[in-house]
């Protein structure tokens, strides 16, 4: 199925064509293109201040664009609210992911839309379904939760990004957006994190990753966009572009020459 | 346990059967208190006016029954209505401004103490509301809240009763509806609950009008069992509740807790306080002991929390 929808002819999931946002007079955003398609990996790169947090509001809803258009299936969307987008398909993993540290997995992945039975005063929460889907959600991204009833608190910072990811996949997300998943985490847990990227990508999902690593960024991205003080530095296919690019195009590439020169050069006054 | 075996081998009284009913009483009004203090804690809030909101609709019972010679479960109405706005009014100052709930129900701690005091003289003259059990209706409301039911030979008081289906009906909805997920949610982490579609204002005020409904429920018992009120009732009782409800695991930051540990906590509590009466203890000391076990209890949290917390980065 992936296959079928990666074809370079189907209208892309969610398409930019030059959106743009202000905030009073400051241009926050503008002139940003790129598409993501199901089943594959959108990487948006920048330094701080770059405007991505932007970008993921004005995706997730938060904020309307001031220019340009969001294309949902190649037609225009606007949304007027979060939930819009969430009902779209559109779904967002923020840094602080959401997620109580001191419940159990299973009571945060249903946390907000908890599967019931019963009716009246009698209606109770499922939890025998509850438990048993997160396991099953969980084993499909190749998590493997030794206890559902564990508190999510006790998980690595890997483990709970990738219970985030699961719920998002679980209640219909076609577009994961990903708020800087890696960055707070060591080496191995971020590879752990990767992994179920790739997982979500390989059932269909179109995920938008974002982060200001370009090594987290290249093995799993099948595009990549590059922000600089809120405008586009690129968008590059996978393939186009290589690390060592991304990375000097995310510095600003003559001032990070200038500055490597210099660095270079300050012990010499002491020697 | 541990403490239940202290005093069972110390006095026969204390582990003869009407020894346990007599401990189970003092225990059950304050666990219906603290089972519904507990809930609030778990969403993250505390409730100083629960104690003396007891005597507000003790004394609205008290006042509407007897000054305004209306049939009793009218009063008793009456009173479910004060207690309900009140629970209201407090969640909704809280939720609304976002002050720690301490302060807002300190301020109505406060109004209630001193509303109970003026208001009873204004109708009564004195500071007591009396002469309940010549309210029309009273045998019923008798019945339903200060009868007594016989086991083995001892009399209970149905208190303990309605304290036991508190508790069982507290745990349900806790463990097993949607309702208990989000006041785990709101006491844990209420922005992150918010963020994910959980009503975090409507569950908070749901809360504190439940403390507030069991305010009257206990207000009600100790009007209908005492038939006489005093203005100053329900006073410094709310610190007993968190006392109970904390020696029963609930974290004072929120999220986590049980309905069944604040009954637990209540129990020791009419445990303790009895145990020492037996024994001809000196009662000064009860107090110590009742510090002794917070502390404990407060302790022994701060280890669950560590625990939950400690692969957390």
């Amino acid at each position: 199925m992936t296959d079928a929808v990666r074809g370079s002819g189907a209208a892309p999931l969610l398409e930019l064509r030059g959106v743009g946002k202000d905030f009073g007079s400051v241009i926050a955003l503008d002139g940003i293109s790129t598409t993501v398609r199901a089943g594959e990996v959108t990487c948006v790169l920048g330094d701080n201040g770059a405007g991505k947090s932007t970008l993921i509001k004005v995706l997730a809803g938060v904020h309307p664009p001031d220019r340009g258009e969001v294309l949902l299936d190649g037609a225009p969307v606007s949304f007027g609210a979060p939930r819009d987008a969430l009902d779209a398909g559109i779904a967002t993993v923020y840094q602080d992911l959401a997620m109580i540290p001191l419940m159990a997995i299973w009571r945060n992945f249903f946390l907000g839309a908890e599967p019931t039975r019963g009716r009246g005063p009698f209606r109770r929460f499922d939890s025998a379904t509850a438990k048993e889907t997160t396991r099953r959600e969980l084993l499909a991204m190749g998590i493997d939760i030794r206890d559902p009833d564990q508190p999510v608190g006790t998980l690595s910072g890997g483990e709970r990004q990738s219970v985030a990811i699961a719920r998002a996949v679980h209640f219909g997300a076609r577009v994961l957006i990903l708020d800087e998943p890696t960055s707070a985490l060591g080496v191995k847990q971020a590879g752990i994190v990767l992994r179920y990227i790739s997982q979500a990508r390989d059932r269909g999902v179109g995920v938008v990753f974002i982060t200001h690593n370009p090594h987290h960024a290249h093995p799993v991205g099948d595009r990549f966009l590059l922000l600089g003080r809120g405008r586009s530095l690129g968008d590059f296919a996978k393939g186009e572009v290589s690390v060592e690019e991304i990375t000097r195009l995310m510095a600003g590439g003559a001032e990070l020459a200038e500055l490597t020169t210099e660095l270079e050069r300050s012990p010499s006054p002491e020697s | 346990m541990v403490i239940f075996a202290f005093f069972a081998l110390q006095s026969s009284v204390f582990r003869s059967l009407s020894g346990v009913a007599n401990w189970l009483d003092p225990a059950s009004t304050l666990g219906i208190m603290a089972v519904a203090v507990a809930l609030l804690m778990i969403g993250g809030h505390f409730d100083l006016s629960a104690g003396v909101m007891t005597g507000t609709t003790a004394l609205t019972v008290g006042i509407v029954a007897v000054e305004f010679e209306q049939h009793i479960w009218l009063a008793i109405a009456v009173a479910l209505v004060v207690a309900l706005a009140i629970g209201f009014l407090n969640g909704w100052l809280v939720t609304r401004t976002g002050l720690p709930s301490f302060i807002i129900t300190l301020g109505t701690f406060l109004m209630l103490q001193g509303l109970n005091l003026g208001l009873t003289k204004l109708f009564t003259g004195t500071v007591t509301a009396a002469g309940i059990a010549g309210a029309a209706g009273y045998g019923s409301a008798e019945w339903v809240f200060a009868s007594r039911l016989e086991i083995a030979g001892v009399e209970f008081r149905v208190a303990v009763l309605w304290w036991v289906l508190a508790t069982a009906l507290a745990t349900w909805v806790l463990l097993r509806t949607r309702f208990g997920n989000w006041v785990f949610a709101t006491g844990g982490d209420e922005v992150a609950a918010r963020n994910v579609g959980v009503p975090a204002r409507r569950t908070t005020i749901t809360l504190f009008m439940t403390t507030a409904t069991a305010a009257w429920f206990v207000g009600v018992t100790l009007a209908v069992r005492l038939t006489s009120v005093q203005a100053n009732t329900g006073i410094g009782q709310e610190l007993i509740y968190i006392v109970a409800a904390v020696i029963g695991g609930c974290l004072l930051t929120g999220g986590f807790g049980s309905a069944v540990g604040a009954s637990l906590g209540a129990l020791i509590f009419g445990m303790t306080q009895l145990g020492i009466v037996y024994l001809r203890w000196d009662a000064d000391w009860f107090y110590f002991f009742l510090g002794v076990m917070l502390l404990l209890a407060v302790l022994a949290n701060r280890l669950v929390r560590r625990y939950a917390e400690a692969a957390r980065r």
